[in-house]
């Protein structure tokens, strides 16, 4: 093992020299700037996610064709006569379109790229004590291939009929015939992109699996592995089962649309519900790639400020398998209402409430972490705080629509929406926030401005609460989803002021985000110098310079003496001690005393 | 929060609502506990000078106690959702009036068989988005679809049913209460699927029969029960 060691040592040596800017930024084999271009391009999905979403609040606000209607302020020029958006008149096929893909870029290009992409790349070479990924070449192309399937994506908008319009769920027959929606080239391209989508997923998450089982540093034993990183490893295992269910499905849509197939067209011998088993299967473990890897940061980040070992380290990690298996055997919750056989749905209720346990057990652990702590509010910690103080909420939601009876009622409701929306964004974004901010002194080398950062957290953490408590009871008074104007029914009416009070807090919301840019920038020229241990943190990218150089490690790897968490240790002074720090035998021998 | 539901109509309601109100309680109770003890500990525990935190790894049996506790409520939620759900989808009781919904794009077709007591024959009566039915029978609804997917959606009633294009998918309900409900699409079906909506005419008796017989729709057709 150590001869094997040495023996790369020398060849990385032998073979590391300076690379040209195009090497270096754009082609770049080097996990840290893969991660970064992830980052880059999770943060522009997410403002253009973003800015669809207030398209949409501003309709449900102030719906076009109603009395308070009218163009969405600097929006006309922008939009010119595009039917979609005609004089900035949202039009319903452009609302469609608009939600479709609000939903499409938020999961596939700003949650996934920034939770999966970036912090898996970054992370886990420097967190198992590894120079880089185990296939840096194979990395490479998998953003490459990555970018290219989101400029299909966005180039959709481009196209005549506009982009997708039949929602991110692409429900057949209305997205497998054209001329239900009136959508061509734009349907075409939403498959296409996600297809070579999957294959960009895949060559990433061959490549996390690989380096975690094979180069971690001497001494680091999968117990002894950050949390974050067993997220990421779990992650990328679902990755590589549930992508390629979704390649095919899509693979059949497309036939549908453009090669005369009936997979799913029933006037053919199709069946619609086949694209919705398949869409599921891989759907719902797509929702644990969502969060799982916020949990994982969320768990870090708490330890780290709470100055405490986590609490039940082995019940987290088992918790994230189990819920990594569970999510095969759940799907059919999504189908309740669909057709499927009522007897099916009975059993998937069942498996729907058990998942809940292992993130029952997750939260009851965060709770017993920060228990006895000696908590630091830094802003890192502040939204991973509320990742937790939001997630809750959002799996609490869930048990409403896991009740199959209760379900009847509220699926396809803004019950649905607000829930989702505590999941993937009180979950997933805030995790994702807390990881930025954690992070980003080891990736620039500066900590992002605190001030700034905190005020950033409370527009969010505010703005975030207003726009989507409210859908729950939006959800309860049986406010249907994906409807354009909510003033055409009687039974919606009483609910208008609602809507705009909603669409004030996400305006409220989406203003915030712009202190997080200037921040993001600001601080990565002009923020405090963090130096390599800033937060006092005990992993391994914590001994590396910030930021590391090509190979992570000056000199040898570290070797790994004990877990990732021990916080205010008693062997020691400080209330750190890292994986890395080797104690001398009497102090250990004196402390067992 | 439960307030802003609908006023129930239909018989099934109540049961679907109790048991909104359970699972309301019960999250509602573990949301405050969560989310006060977070709050307490963020209190209690936040960084104070001279201060160390405590060293622990965890405590088994409180974890055991933490993975059974709510493993057992969430099964017993389970269970007692079950019968309500196999009550009204999958246990169809004999039906006292069968009507046909057939979802397009964007409207309901609702055909009552003619005179001649019959569906598919050419004196069925077919028209957009209205459905009349008379108060405190069992309704059986035939659900179908020409082109995509909708979903049959009557909020006062707690039903919900999509509609798939290549199946008749059986479906009741059994409203107590005389009026006029709205019925939306739930289900995305187009640019046209917002204002997609039916209304439901829940009549006496005697309103019933004399609209049938100024609109030429024959007697109630019973069906048997469906279902196991």
């Amino acid at each position: 093992m150590s001869e094997a060691i040495t023996h790369a040592e020398a060849r990385h040596v032998a073979v590391h020299h300076e690379v040209g800017f195009i090497r270096h930024y754009i082609f770049s084999t080097d996990h840290k700037m893969i991660g970064k271009q992830f980052l880059t391009l999770g943060l522009l999905g997410l403002m253009m996610g973003g800015l669809l979403a207030l398209l949409v609040r501003w309709e449900l606000a102030w719906p076009a064709n109603g009395p308070t209607g009218g163009p969405v302020p600097g929006f006309g020029w922008v939009s010119m006569d595009n039917p979609l958006l005609p004089g900035g008149n949202i039009t319903p096929a452009g609302y469609n379109a608009f939600f479709t893909m609000h939903a499409t870029i938020m999961i596939f290009f700003a949650v996934m790229p920034i939770l999966v992409g970036c912090f898996g790349n970054f992370l886990i070479p420097l967190m198992i004590g590894a120079r880089d990924m185990a296939f840096p070449v194979l990395n490479m192309l998998s953003f490459w291939v990555g970018a290219s399937s989101a400029v299909l994506m966005f180039g959709s908008f481009f196209v005549e009929g506009g982009p997708a319009a039949a929602g991110w769920t692409s429900y057949a027959p209305l997205s497998a015939v054209p001329v239900y929606t009136g959508v061509t080239w734009g349907q075409h391209l939403w498959c296409m992109s996600l297809i070579v989508l999957g294959i960009s997923s895949l060559m990433g998450s061959i490549n996390y699996i690989t380096t975690i089982i094979n180069m971690r540093a001497p001494g680091m034993t999968w117990f002894r592995l950050p949390l974050v990183i067993w997220s990421l490893f779990v992650t990328a295992i679902l990755l590589l089962l549930s992508l390629p269910v979704l390649t095919s499905a899509l693979g059949m849509l497309l036939f549908d649309r453009m090669a005369g197939t009936h997979f799913f067209a029933p006037d053919g011998g199709g069946e619609p519900l086949l694209w919705q088993h398949l869409f599921w299967f891989f759907g719902h473990p797509e929702v644990y790639i969502l969060i799982l890897p916020a949990m994982g940061v969320a768990s870090d980040v708490l330890s780290v400020f709470a100055r405490k070992p986590i609490f039940g380290y082995h019940a987290m990690a088992f918790s994230m398998i189990g819920i990594a298996f569970l999510s095969w055997i759940v799907w059919g919750h999504h189908m309740f209402q669909s057709g499927m056989s009522p007897a099916l749905g009975t059993s998937f209720m069942l498996s729907t409430m058990v998942i809940a346990v292992p993130s029952a057990i997750k939260t009851f652990n965060w709770l017993g972490t920060l228990w006895g702590g000696n908590i630091r509010f830094t802003t890192p910690m502040l939204n991973a705080i509320a990742f937790v103080s939001m997630f809750v909420i959002g799996g609490l939601s869930g048990i409403f629509m896991a009740s199959t009876p209760v379900d009847i009622y509220i699926h396809d409701t803004y019950f649905i929406v607000a829930h989702i929306h505590y999941v993937v964004f009180g979950g997933s974004i805030f995790g994702a926030f807390a990881a930025i901010y954690f992070w980003f002194p080891k990736m620039f080398g500066r900590l992002m401005n605190e001030t700034l950062g905190k005020i950033h957290f409370a527009f969010t953490f505010i703005g975030f609460n207003w726009t989507f408590f409210p859908m729950h009871i939006l959800g309860v008074g049986g406010h249907m989803r994906r409807i354009y104007d909510p003033t055409q029914y009687d039974f919606l009416k009483a609910f208008q002021p609602m809507n705009t009070f909603i669409t004030y807090g996400a305006l409220i919301l989406g203003a915030g985000q712009l202190i997080l840019i200037v921040n993001f920038f600001w601080s990565m020229f002009a923020g405090k110098v963090a130096g390599k241990n800033p937060w006092q943190a005990n992993t391994l990218e914590w001994e590396a310079p910030s930021p590391p150089p090509h190979g992570n490690f000056p000199g040898p790897l570290p070797t790994v003496y004990r877990g990732p968490y021990e916080y205010s240790s008693p062997l020691v002074a400080e209330d750190y001690l890292p994986q890395a720090r080797r104690l001398e035998p009497q102090t250990a021998a004196a402390a067992a005393h | 929060m439960l307030r802003w539901l609908p006023e129930n109509v239909s018989t099934y309601g109540p049961d679907i609502d109790r048991l909104f109100y359970v699972i309301y309680y019960v999250t509602g109770a573990t949301f405050l506990v969560v989310q006060i003890t977070l709050l307490v500990f963020l209190v209690l525990y936040r960084h104070q000078d001279g201060r160390r935190a405590t060293y622990t790894h965890g405590n088994t049996s409180l974890e055991i106690a933490w993975t059974i506790a709510p493993a057992i409520l969430l099964v017993i939620l389970a269970f007692v959702s079950r019968k309500t759900w196999a009550d009204i989808k999958q246990h169809i009781p004999p039906s006292d009036m069968v009507i046909q919904v057939t979802a397009k794009q964007f409207n309901w077709e609702v055909a009552y068989p003619g005179p001649d007591g019959k569906f598919d024959t050419d004196d069925d009566v077919v028209m957009d988005n209205d459905v009349h039915v008379p108060v405190n029978k069992t309704i059986r609804v035939l659900l179908k679809s020409r082109d995509v997917i909708h979903s049959f959606f009557i909020p006062s009633a707690r039903f919900k049913q999509d509609a798939v294009p290549g199946h008749s998918i059986p479906t009741w309900f059994k409203i107590t209460r005389t009026g006029k409900y709205e019925i939306p699409c739930a289900e995305l079906c187009g640019f046209g699927h917002s204002g997609m909506r039916g209304w439901l005419y829940v009549q006496t008796p005697e309103e019933y029969e004399a609209w049938a017989r100024e609109n030429k729709v024959g007697p109630l057709l019973t069906a048997p029960a469906l279902g196991n």
